[in-house]
């Protein structure tokens, strides 16, 4: 695959940078039978790592803080501009691109097959846990305060947060079996190295690898055309 | 008159077959398409500049094959989509029109020149500095117009134009569309805009089951749909 | 174009977006080591005064601001529990100094202005193509409202239905509406001549 954008990675990048701009605006909706508060921004991001994986999420992501920096007023609330990045809450965009980085980047070595468990595992690592790893930090230094209190006061969100790793994933799931080829899958580390040992070794009988090797080229076709 | 070649043109969409077996030789100004949803309409007018490759058989425009020249192609050949709001593609009026001539290396006044021009056609001039998504149902399919025709295309392929206008906005788009003077090709759910084509196709299940004068291809059309 | 930009001739306003970009990031970075709250309100003194030589609205600039008094009505107590007073005093000074300037950058500078001016600095940058990029933010800009209608819409017809009801229930039509939408895009640059 060429690192270069096709004109509809462009159109995919700019429709979800826009999507977390829409997710972001109507700032929080009530949710289930409680009538939960809940904020959309963060399942936007969730959703852009997990549905365009790991250089058109993050791109799209990058795009959406880019814009808001610049001050367009798309942060929840219709807020925008530089003074969110100099203040407490600023850490968290950056931790934005960087969970959809993680979380686009794990989904790409869960496709083809995208089980639900694993998804939802590093859904959160990248949805909660990355976002708060740079969020968390950020408010202490600028606050000046010890960086468990910050912890404890972003505890808060976590439930909220637990329900948007649960719906990115149940979502990503249903378009990935609907559109395949979004993504290119790709293996882990660890077994790219096996596959290349594998390689070197006997040839490897196409037919017994079974159906996701089967699904790979016109996965990647797609994604070329 | 560009000449537009179906050579035994079918398009499958996995197992499903879309067009079968089309051959067709089109060099009227007035080319009217009409068929119901699903039929292949569509797929038809997007062939014409390279939007959808055929998976069988070849479409030649003046010559050039589409699959292999497909640039050169879209230079001949603008489309205008059914639903403006997914083709206008910048933030203002006048960025959009001026989007189109981009990859033109035009010089800064000509291409400003043009861009005034087509703004002044389609009654847009007063609009130039507004975003886009502020603009009418109507003036965004003039938008739209004025964006595919600031390239002075030979031919303008339009898939549905009106569908989405109500009456009095499709009926202004109509005029303009039948005021051009380029060549068209017009994918279309009002059959009363055709009065007046030189030629008038039908298409079916994928094929083209009539092609004739105005008159005698709808009232094929009618038969088709009862 | 949307943004929070107030038109204006001052010399703020006049300033090129990169040169006031960089004044805003070295006061930050001096904001950062002072640590005598004393010095800090004579700071944010001094970047209020900004705000009637910019011809900036009270009103307007205020409401870039309060978002974070509110964040610091809790922040300060809890950094003072933690350390001191005139500690404390100063977070709040320094924090709430350091917005109101990028405030005063953000509404005296046009969208446009600095999308050139990201744009020009990414000409510099030899693996990346300025032109995408510029493209890809423009689309975006185009987008937004268009995403922000689909989104409403659908929470519209959920509430339509009755309150409450799932997370999921809003993000399955959304994001069908929201590949449809790409693919349209993708299809449209091509036919305008955008293809790769």
């Amino acid at each position: 695959m060429s690192s270069r954008s096709t004109v509809r990675d462009l159109a995919q990048i700019a429709v979800f940078a826009a999507l977390i701009a829409g997710l972001s605006l109507p700032g929080a909706i009530p949710i289930g039978s409680l009538g939960v508060p809940i904020t959309l921004q963060t399942l936007g991001v969730m959703l852009a790592g997990a549905i365009l994986g790991p250089r058109k999420g993050t791109l799209a992501v990058t795009t959406y803080v880019v814009l808001a920096l610049i001050g367009l007023p798309i942060l929840p609330g219709g807020r925008g501009g530089l003074g969110v990045f100099v203040g407490p809450t600023g850490g968290y965009l950056l931790g934005f691109i960087l969970g959809a980085f993680v979380i686009g980047w794990c989904t790409a070595r869960l496709l083809p097959r995208y089980r639900i468990l694993p998804a939802l595992l590093v859904t959160a690592i990248g949805g909660i846990l990355a976002i708060y790893l740079i969020g968390v930090p950020w408010t202490a230094v600028t606050v000046g305060i010890p960086l468990d209190a910050a912890a404890i006061g972003a505890l808060a969100f976590i439930p909220g947060d637990l329900i948007k790793v649960v719906v990115t994933v149940l979502v990503a799931s249903a378009v990935h079996r609907a559109w395949p080829g979004i993504i290119e899958p790709k293996p882990w580390p660890w077994a790219a190295a096996k596959a290349e040992t594998d390689a070197s070794g006997a040839p490897v009988d196409p037919e017994a690898s079974g159906r996701p090797a089967v699904a790979d080229p016109s996965v990647q076709q797609d994604d070329r055309s | 008159m560009t000449e537009i070649v179906f050579e035994h043109v079918a398009h499958r969409y996995g197992d499903v077959p879309v067009l079968e077996d089309v051959s067709l030789r089109l060099a009227e100004r007035r080319i009217g398409i009409v068929g119901a949803n699903g039929s292949g309409k569509s797929t038809l007018a997007r062939m014409v500049n390279g939007l959808v490759q055929p998976t069988s058989g070849r479409v030649l425009v003046d010559g050039l094959d589409v699959a292999r020249r497909g640039r050169e192609v879209r230079r001949r050949v603008g489309f205008v989509f059914t639903d403006p709001d997914n083709q206008i593609v910048m933030p203002t009026v006048r960025e959009d029109v001026a989007f189109t001539l981009r990859r033109h290396r035009l010089p800064a006044d000509q291409a400003a020149a043009r861009v005034d021009d087509a703004l002044e056609t389609f009654g847009l001039s007063d609009l130039a500095d507004r975003p886009a998504h502020k603009l009418s149902g109507g003036q965004k399919q003039l938008l739209a117009l004025a964006a595919v025709l600031v390239a002075r295309p030979a031919v303008l392929v339009a898939d549905e134009p009106t569908t989405l206008l109500d009456a009095r906005n499709a009926r202004i788009v109509g005029e303009h569309l039948a005021a051009l003077p380029q060549q068209l090709v017009m994918v279309t759910h009002h059959l009363d805009a055709l009065a007046d084509f030189d030629r008038v196709l039908v298409v079916d299940a994928g094929r083209i089951v009539a092609d004739d004068a105005p008159a005698a291809a709808l009232e094929a059309y009618r038969e088709v749909v009862a | 174009m949307i943004g929070f930009a107030v038109p204006g001739t001052s010399v703020l306003h006049r300033m090129r977006p990169g040169v006031k970009l960089a004044l805003l990031a070295a006061a930050v970075t001096v904001l950062a080591v002072l640590r005598d709250p004393v010095q800090l309100a004579v700071a944010l003194a001094l970047s209020c005064a900004l705000v009637p030589l910019a011809h900036l609205p009270l009103r307007q600039t205020a409401r870039q601001v309060t978002p974070v008094l509110w964040l610091l009505a809790v922040a300060v107590p809890v950094h003072a529990w933690f350390g001191t007073w005139p500690d404390a005093a100063a977070m709040g000074l320094r924090i709430l100094t350091a917005v109101t300037l990028a405030a005063v950058f953000t509404m005296t500078t046009k969208v446009e202005a600095l999308l050139d001016t990201v744009q020009a600095a990414l000409r510099r940058v030899p693996w990346i193509d300025a032109e995408r990029v510029g493209l890809v933010l423009a689309l975006t800009i185009r987008c937004v409202p268009l995403l922000a209608a689909i989104v409403r819409e659908v929470i519209d017809a959920r509430r339509a239905r009755g309150v409450g009801g799932s997370l999921r229930a809003i993000a399955v039509p959304v994001i069908v509406r929201s590949l449809r939408t790409a693919d349209a895009f993708g299809e449209a640059l091509v036919a305008r001549g955008y293809d790769d």
